[in-house]
């Protein structure tokens, strides 16, 4: 008999705008790459906070600097994050991402480096940063309601046995948690090819359909007819997804869509690092399906607990995310177990049902929102990737 | 019963993946279909890692393979029953 979560509760943040965060952390965020070196050196200065450098954020424009302040700013307002110092090369582009922060209402300020110098803002950063430490680390957690998660999704070097335990590991997850009113989140665009018919009848309304086909096509379009070489195949399927037994990406894509069980339909599509707009529901994230890139865009878009299954063994983390790795590749987790945290290998042996893998992955999901590090917290993953739609001016 | 060397996920399905290390050929397989739970026999005809694919009928060049009791591609070489199904005789339809 399955479990019954919907009076659960987890001991988390409340932040100023009343959303829960599960994690507290104080960041130091760079605007650009240039200003990485200083935001380093602020969180070597004052510990208990978090630098968390990224290879962009000079000469973007049009569209591309829109998902670059997008990504940035929402990195900097979800909810796991209690408050930030920005450090941008000059003023206004820092100052774009700190008012956009300053919207959540948390604690938020800004430095540029331009006619100071790294040796000047990183003294006035540090003292800022100082000041946050001590107001954030007396934060006090409080019981909230597991409706009020924000969960998203994504596998990494998928294999067969995803699509046998892991994936629909997370899809019976949704189908239980979505009913009690969390906000769920998946996406790899690339990757849904192949399933891409299946997926556009998994939308909830005729105009979320529309809006993920329009997503899925442009993709197509703009990507793949205008970069294509042979084929895709030297990469989607991986060369890790290859050895794990998977032949095409048809094959892939329906092992993906797992991940959204069986009774789950999504409420909206909406482009990379958006935050969801239409209340509780699934949500599909136009995102790539490398992992890095595809989890840093969903923590943008304000998710705060990340559920990844692996077959071949992905090691992917996030700095203000948890993500928890689910796997039921038996190989895998005898080779490679400090990267797991829930063992699904029952499913394959048919020891245990979806539902108890199900349950095991919620309780997880419980007890990392309670603080439990995850697997890749443990092991220092703090993957944070900027998704770059065309060249730099 | 046993621990299942081959997991099916729906009886459309003409391929089964392989869900234990060090399978060799002429191991007779417990095959599942995890749809029903319903179980049947077949007998591997070469050493399969685990996570790739065997093949439940015989399937020929030109046949569309099928999982999840969807279409996965074709085949571009032919494969007989508990042969390995895989990018050396299976190709996607889509690029």
């Amino acid at each position: 008999m399955a479990l019954d979560f919907s009076n659960a509760t987890v001991r988390a943040w409340r932040r100023e705008n009343g959303r829960v965060g599960v994690r507290n952390h104080v960041l130091i965020l760079p605007v650009d790459d240039i200003s990485n070196a200083a935001c380093e050196a602020v969180a070597n200065n004052v510990k208990g906070t978090l630098a968390i450098p990224h290879a962009y954020g000079r000469l973007q424009f049009g569209e591309d600097l829109e998902l670059h302040f997008r990504t940035i700013i929402g990195t900097g307002a979800n909810p796991n994050v209690a408050a930030v110092v920005v450090i941008g090369i000059e003023p206004e582009w820092t100052q774009v991402i700190v008012d956009g922060i300053a919207r959540t209402g948390k604690p938020v300020a800004g430095f540029s480096i331009e006619q100071k110098g790294d040796f000047e803002t990183i003294r006035q950063a540090s003292w800022k940063a100082k000041e946050y430490v001590h107001w954030a680390t007396e934060l006090q957690k409080e019981d909230c309601p597991v409706s009020e998660l924000w969960i998203s999704t994504k596998c990494g070097e998928s294999d067969t046995t995803t699509g046998l335990s892991s994936c629909p590991t997370v899809g019976n997850m949704y189908d239980k948690l979505l009913p009690l009113g969390i906000h769920g989140c998946f996406g790899e665009t690339s990757e849904i090819t192949g399933a891409e018919h299946i997926c556009e009848k998994r939308a909830a309304n005729p105009e979320a359909a529309a809006r993920f086909r329009k997503i899925w096509q442009a993709y197509q379009d703009e990507v793949i007819e205008a970069f294509k070489t042979s084929d895709l195949s030297d990469s989607q399927p991986t060369k890790g997804n290859i050895l794990g037994g998977l032949t095409t990406i048809e094959e892939k894509a329906l092992g993906n869509l797992e991940k959204i069980g069986r009774s789950s339909t999504y409420i909206d599509a909406m482009g990379p690092a958006e935050a969801p707009s239409k209340g509780p529901g699934l949500y599909f994230m136009d995102s790539s399906s490398a992992a890095a890139e595809c989890v840093t865009l969903m923590a943008a878009g304000g998710y705060v607990i990340h559920t990844f299954p692996t077959g071949q063994g992905n090691v992917v983390g996030n700095p203000i995310v948890p993500v928890i790795k689910i796997s039921g590749n038996p190989r895998t987790l005898r080779t490679m177990s400090e990267h797991i945290d829930v063992d699904v290998t029952g499913v394959l042996t048919r020891e245990m049902t979806i539902d108890q893998a199900g349950d095991a992955l919620i309780e997880m999901i419980l007890r990392t929102a309670n603080g439990r590090a995850t697997a890749a917290e443990a092991l220092g993953h703090r993957e944070f990737s900027m998704t770059k739609l065309y060249r730099s001016a | 019963m046993g621990i299942p060397q081959l997991l099916v996920h729906d009886h459309e399905d003409n391929v089964g993946v392989v869900v234990v290390e060090n399978l060799s050929a002429g191991t007779e397989m417990l095959c599942v279909v995890t749809a029903d739970d319903s179980d049947f026999r077949l007998t591997a005809k070469a050493d399969i890692p685990i996570g790739h694919k065997v093949a439940l009928k015989p399937l020929k060049a030109g046949d569309t393979v099928v999982k999840y009791g969807e279409d996965i591609g074709r085949m571009v070489g032919d494969a007989d029953v508990g042969e390995h199904v895989h990018t050396h005789n299976c190709k996607t339809k889509r690029w």
